[in-house]
């Protein structure tokens, strides 16, 4: 079982178009500001992440300087593209030479229906930040536009994101990425529902523990959620990243964290040894006159009572 | 006519805090940064101040801050400023320089501002804050302070105004990290009459709850208001302050927009780390809140701790009373 759960994912994209900036800060906890420090990759860097316990992420960061790539389409093919489950394909949307960015997306699709054509295909507007607010959709939408009709002559559909490393939006492409590669993720996401349920819960999401993307959440009730921040989730993964940040500077880490806001009371747990789980209860009025769980020990025990359960549920073969 | 009206207009009771430097000293961006959240690095597009700006902040503390533009020059009789009114009500004044600049000219002004200064109001704090320090090296920042407090000092001896007569400091700041905070969180301290109180208040919270280091702080500036008298570490600050973040960022994700319920409830916030320290985060009254760090605390103490802040909170409302009679 040990050698189907690896999983191979190709980080390519021209040279300085950010994949070594967005791997070091999902992965390795750095801060936007700590990738000034980064130098160029030379070839191909390999990370393995351990993700989820059984699961581990083979990273291929391929350094993006035209003489690396020009080694992978020619010589080192096989070995690159060979046994492929994911590729993340990253462009700069300030990037000057556009057609070049494309000739080599397409070479890339080419060698991937060669060697491995069950793969998923990711595409990554980087560095968003840079392009005018009100352009954003614009601009995403015509390069995809070009890029699928690269892509499908070859069998592939292609999900984009717009990203930047100066605000959420990479969690949630990492996060979708990530899923993607998740086999039980419709028993996992079945088992939350019904935790949030139980819990009474107006929201459950569930993290992965190094990285915090979101691995999924369930509402408890339907309504209601059209009022709260769509991209509250990755924001989240945002904020607690940052914090996770701060607690190391004591040379701890985060173990708990129980809010009673103006909003709701949220706890942040764990929840199994790669997991974490952040259960939002309604505010405290809500349920007046009803049994006020003022300490929240009721929704800590539920966390734990949930997690043996929850250790099941990640083993579970898809 | 309009720049006069902006400066009489200010109430007098308010401790006033005049920020000065020359131009392009760092002026405008340390009062969005500090009063206003802005990014840091947004404050590259900041376009040069030409008039001077007022701002008033209320928290359990009323202050103004005012921002004066590096090009007018105080000391030519053609002014639109009322120069000797400017100094006298001020609490504060913060003269800005650039440590990476040629800061010559920098201290000469100063210097003749904290002589004109002194004479209309001998109380006056003088906060030099040596800014931009983060594109020094660590040695170089402790060379830099040295010399400029020499030189300045020199100079004050020259013109027969001591060290002792002159309340001088000096701050070394940078607004891409945690010092330009500290930095205000002194100098607003000085202003504040009821200063001694809360220390001795926060004293007391203290030794009866293990909290090892309790701020509190301003919750939209950033600014300690107050701490307890254990020395302050940098690195509890810096904790304590992103904890405040992560509380507020976490709790405006989840707000409903179409209801104002909740005014009554208060923001607490507990987190603990793998290390057995504990965050704690209170919500106080008027836009201030306690946050403290506990270690090694066992389960049972927890009640203990709410009950002892809950007291607390009635001794600063009981003190803000007082001061609205």
């Amino acid at each position: 079982m040990a050698g189907s759960s690896r999983k191979k994912l190709l980080l390519m994209g021209r040279s300085g178009s950010g994949k070594s900036s967005m791997r070091s800060i999902i992965f390795s906890n750095y801060s936007a500001f700590d990738t000034r420090r980064l130098g160029a990759t030379i070839d191909v860097e390999h990370s393995h992440l351990r993700f989820l316990g059984h699961m581990t992420l083979n990273l291929w960061d391929c350094g993006g300087q035209d003489v690396f790539i020009d080694n992978y389409f020619s010589t080192q093919k096989d070995h690159i593209f060979r046994m492929v489950e994911v590729l993340i394909h990253v462009f700069d949307v300030g990037s000057k030479k556009l057609a070049k960015d494309i000739d080599i997306f397409q070479k890339c699709i080419k060698n991937l229906r060669e060697f491995s054509p069950d793969a998923k295909v990711f595409v990554l507007l980087h560095k968003m930040d840079l392009m005018q607010l009100n352009k954003r959709d614009e601009i995403f939408n015509t390069m995809m536009k070009t890029l699928e009709e690269h892509a499908v002559p070859f069998g592939f559909t292609i999900r984009g994101f717009q990203t930047s490393i100066w605000d959420e939006s990479l969690y949630k492409a990492w996060s979708s990425i990530v899923c993607s590669l998740i086999p039980n993720m419709t028993a996992i996401q079945n088992h939350l529902k019904s935790f949030a349920e139980i819990s009474e819960a107006q929201e459950a999401v569930l993290f992965e523990k190094t990285t915090f993307l979101v691995i999924s959440h369930a509402s408890a009730t339907a309504e209601g959620d059209e009022n709260l921040d769509p991209k509250r989730f990755e924001k989240i993964s945002n904020i607690i990243k940052t914090y996770k940040q701060s607690c190391s500077k004591m040379k701890s880490q985060l173990k708990r964290l129980t809010l009673h806001g103006h909003n709701c009371s949220a706890y942040i747990d764990n929840l199994t040894g790669n997991t974490f789980i952040m259960v939002v209860m309604p505010p405290r009025e809500a349920h007046e006159g009803t049994f006020c769980d003022d300490d929240g020990s009721v929704i800590v025990t539920n966390i734990r009572a949930a997690r043996e359960w929850f250790e099941k549920v990640e083993l579970l073969e898809g | 006519m309009s720049e006069t009206a902006i400066i009489n207009v200010s109430s007098l009771d308010r401790p006033k805090v005049l920020l000065m430097g020359l131009r392009r000293s760092g002026k405008s961006s340390i009062c969005k940064v500090v009063f206003h959240n802005m990014q840091p690095l947004d404050t590259l597009y900041i376009e040069s101040t030409s008039k001077p700006v007022e701002e008033e902040f209320n928290s359990l503390i009323d202050f103004s801050v005012q921002e004066l533009p590096g090009q007018l020059n105080f000391f030519e009789p053609d002014q639109y400023i009322d120069s000797d009114r400017l100094f006298q009500n001020v609490g504060a004044l913060v003269y800005v320089i650039d440590s990476q600049d040629e800061y010559l000219n920098a201290l000469s002004n100063l210097h003749n501002i904290i002589e004109y200064a002194f004479k209309i109001n001998p109380d006056i704090n003088v906060e030099v804050l040596i800014h931009k320090v983060d594109g020094l090296s660590e040695d170089f920042r402790l060379d830099t302070q040295r010399d400029i407090m020499q030189r300045v000092s020199d100079e004050l001896v020259d013109a027969r105004l001591d060290d002792g007569d002159v309340k001088l400091n000096f701050h070394l700041t940078s607004i891409f990290d945690h010092s330009i905070y500290e930095a205000f969180s002194r100098i607003i301290q000085k202003l504040i009459p009821e200063l001694p109180v809360f220390e001795n208040l926060l004293n007391v919270l203290c030794s009866h709850s293990l909290f090892e280091k309790v701020f509190l702080f301003d919750v939209n500036s950033k600014i300690y208001v107050a701490t307890d008298s254990s020395p302050v570490d940098n690195q509890t600050y810096e904790v304590c302050t992103d904890f405040i973040d992560v509380a507020v960022d976490l709790d405006n994700l989840y707000e409903n927009g179409s209801d104002s319920k909740s005014s009554e409830n208060t923001l607490k916030c507990v987190s603990k780390l793998q290390n057995g320290v504990t965050l704690h985060l209170h919500q106080m009254v008027k836009g201030l809140a306690l946050v403290g760090l506990i270690r090694k605390e066992n389960g049972q103490k927890m009640a203990l701790v709410d009950y002892n802040v809950q007291v607390f909170r009635e001794g600063l409302e009981r003190i803000w009373g007082i001061n609205k009679k």
